[in-house]
């Protein structure tokens, strides 16, 4: 037999017609994005003003109260001396080994993109609660943002945006924004039938009840998706640094590159203490906040 | 038939069918398909089938039946937490169904209260706030709620507990919360779903006493779910018994026990302890032995008259003793013009018409005469025989033993 049949191989399209709708596809992108880019950027210029105040901010303010500030936040928080203690040692340990910069940098960048993605992720959640049309789309897009290779989608934010810090940003907030609208969704979702019935018998309205028993009591568990779209922000600090967002990545990045393996682990360190004050701060307060609804709750 | 004016709440031809196309179903369910059919052959649940109801201000009205039976689903479209697929709801005249968003939780803030089984309590937030949520949704300004919900807990004996959190309390208080709350916002009617069941027998009965306490002094319309029918005896005004979806039997509890409309409704009962659902005034006959005059010759020409050789004397002042005709002859032998006083009559303890028949089986084991049985106000209203009450307590056990 000549031909090939197509039962040994796959049939396929023909390369020609695979290349044109590349080239289609790219090329109307290309030309959007040269079209709106600087709208785009444009609209995202206050964030920008924003994020690189902040770090300012942080680089600016003297090393001492930055750690201060952070200690006393930590406590505040938390109100455990042994977590409290630690975290100072670790930051003093950042900034003995010469990262304290790239720190602050970092540090600025998951705050922003955890506040833009709660700011983002809580309505969300909420319009998926509230509708199952809603919960059945915004489901599979959140899939597909959670599996979809981080590279894929900053493919088309740098070439919207070019490289820097708001295309980083939107690819962390991208990456990490699922947690916090499947969590929110499933909190207000999960909120006992019974007491949701009882405000609506004394005749609360759907925002009482969204605000007065639906999202309180949702707490824990929105609480629990901020913390996990935290880890996720600081897991994507490597990546982003990769179109340009400065920080603990860049290093990271270089000793790949260059084979620096202990540059390599002592930025790793700093990220996994970062990492680990977000977490036990997060959750310590959560629990603080919100020990009277665990049921059986001793007095 | 019932009062018009005392009518409050009018349930008329419900029909409620859970399914995806519940109007489809319907004209199934009108076409005669049963419950089991409707089930099986076209994937809808038949909640509630032609119920009518109505209920008066100021009753205690249980709706009694078994799970499943619909009670649940009943209670929830009084105030429209579920929407019937058919049928009228007038509350005062309103027609629920007719009303808008806005009108509707205006209505539930203000004509009707609900307790629930699991309580509903807002874990969040602290007792009297949970007290004061009715008066909150309504935008009432903090203070005064507040004082409100403060004088509400201790109606319900829960001084001192103001800033605990629901998770603290026992299931018993956290009822009496639930309760504290549905008071708080002086609704006219109160719901109650199977508001006692999930308590300790001797909680719940106490929790009873308390709402029958407080029923005498509110005056409140209930409407009382459960699935205890000693519950619904004791509380009960009147009775509705649902099953299936369908009202089988109205009425009070009296009519309930002693002729029930069908054979599921006689089972039910069957297994009542009646010396303690009955009052002595459901069993008791009309007084015949009554003694009213004033002199001695009169008192015997009446006591010739009676059934038996004793007599209730009764004067101005209500009853006050048995006369024996033996008495009688001996004072009359002496002196016929002589009034009657009390060296005429023997004291004979009086019943309560109120009383439980459990609590005066001992009386009517102690005496050979019929038991007089008075009003609060001494009047006397019928006499209790032991054969009566053999009687009725009796029919259980051959019923118990067939």
């Amino acid at each position: 037999m000549a031909e090939k049949s197509w039962l040994q191989d796959f049939p396929q399209m023909e390369r020609g017609d695979l290349i044109a709708i590349r080239k289609t596809l790219d090329g109307a992108y290309r030309d959007f994005s040269r079209e709106f880019g600087d709208t785009i950027e444009a609209f995202f210029d206050p964030l920008l003003t924003f994020l690189v105040w902040f770090e300012q901010l942080l680089l600016q303010t003297p090393w001492w109260l930055v750690l201060a500030v952070i200690v006393g936040l930590v406590w505040l928080a938390s109100r455990s001396w042994k977590l409290t203690a630690g975290i100072t040692v670790a930051m003093l340990a950042i900034g003995y080994f010469g990262m304290w910069d790239n720190t602050m940098r970092t540090l600025s960048m998951i705050t922003v993109c955890t506040f833009m993605a709660i700011l983002l992720g809580i309505p969300i959640g909420i319009i998926m609660a509230r509708s199952n049309r809603a919960q059945s789309v915004i489901t599979p897009v959140l899939d597909v943002m959670q599996t979809m290779p981080a590279f894929v989608y900053l493919i088309p934010v740098v070439m919207l945006l070019g490289i820097g810090k708001v295309p980083g940003l939107i690819a962390v907030i991208i990456y990490a924004i699922p947690p916090v609208i499947r969590l929110t969704n499933l909190g207000i979702r999960l909120v006992d039938k019974e007491v949701l019935e009882a405000a609506t018998a004394y005749g609360a309205s759907s925002t009482q009840r969204l605000f007065g028993v639906q999202l309180p009591l949702a707490m824990p568990t929105i609480m629990a998706g901020i913390n996990q779209t935290i880890m996720m922000a600081l897991a994507m600090v490597v990546i982003a640094s990769m179109i340009g967002v400065k920080g603990l990545g860049q290093p990271v990045l270089k000793s790949i590159t260059n084979q620096y393996f202990t540059l390599g682990l002592l930025n790793g360190l700093a990220i996994v203490a970062l990492a680990i004050m977000f977490d036990r701060v997060s959750q310590a307060w959560a629990k603080r906040s919100q020990k009277h609804l665990g049921g059986a709750g001793h007095a | 038939m019932l009062d018009q004016n005392n009518e409050l709440i009018a349930i008329r031809n419900l029909y409620k069918v859970f399914g995806r196309k519940p109007e489809q179903a319907m004209t199934k369910v009108k076409a005669g398909v049963g419950k089991d059919e409707l089930l099986a052959e076209h994937d809808h649940t038949l909640g509630l089938k032609d119920i009518n109801l109505t209920i008066n201000k100021g009753e205690i009205f249980v709706i009694m039946g078994l799970s499943g039976s619909g009670k649940s689903t009943l209670i929830r479209h009084f105030n429209r937490l579920i929407d019937p697929t058919e049928g009228q709801i007038l509350v005062d005249g309103v027609d629920v169904m007719s009303l808008g968003k806005k009108d509707l939780e205006q209505f539930r803030r203000h004509k009707m209260s609900m307790v629930f089984q699991r309580f509903g309590l807002m874990p969040h937030r602290s007792v009297i706030e949970n007290v004061s949520y009715g008066l909150a949704v309504q935008g009432v300004k903090k203070k005064e709620r507040l004082e409100k919900a403060a004088q509400w807990l201790e109606t319900v004996g829960l001084k001192g507990y103001e800033e605990q959190y629901p998770s603290q309390l026992s299931g018993g208080q956290q009822q009496r919360v639930g309760l504290a709350r549905a008071l708080c916002t002086d609704a006219e009617i109160l719901l109650m779903d199977e508001a006692f069941s999930a308590l300790d027998p001797l909680i719940r009965s106490e929790m009873q006493d308390q709402l029958i306490e407080l029923q005498d002094k509110l005056h409140k319309t209930i409407v009382f779910i459960t699935h205890d029918l000693d519950e619904a005896l004791r509380l009960g005004d009147r009775i509705a018994i649902l099953k299936d979806g369908e009202l089988v039997q109205v009425g009070k509890p009296e009519e309930i026990l002693l002729q029930p409309a069908t054979d599921y409704v006689e089972a039910f009962v069957k297994d009542v302890n009646r010396a303690r659902a009955l009052t002595v005034e459901t069993v008791m006959q009309p007084p015949v032995s009554r003694i009213t005059a004033t002199t001695i010759g009169e008192a015997l020409e009446q006591m010739k008259k009676l059934p038996e050789d004793y007599g209730y004397y009764v004067n101005d002042d209500g009853y006050q003793g048995v006369v024996l005709r033996e008495t009688l002859e001996k004072a009359f032998a002496e002196d016929a013009d002589a009034e009657v006083d009390a060296s005429v009559w023997e004291p004979l303890d009086a019943i309560s018409a109120d009383a439980v028949l459990e609590t005066v089986i001992p009386e009517t084991l102690e005496t050979e005469y019929h038991l007089p049985v008075v009003d609060e106000d001494g009047e006397l209203q019928g006499e209790l025989s032991r054969s009566a009450l053999v009687e009725v307590l009796g029919d259980t056990t051959t019923s118990e033993a067939a």
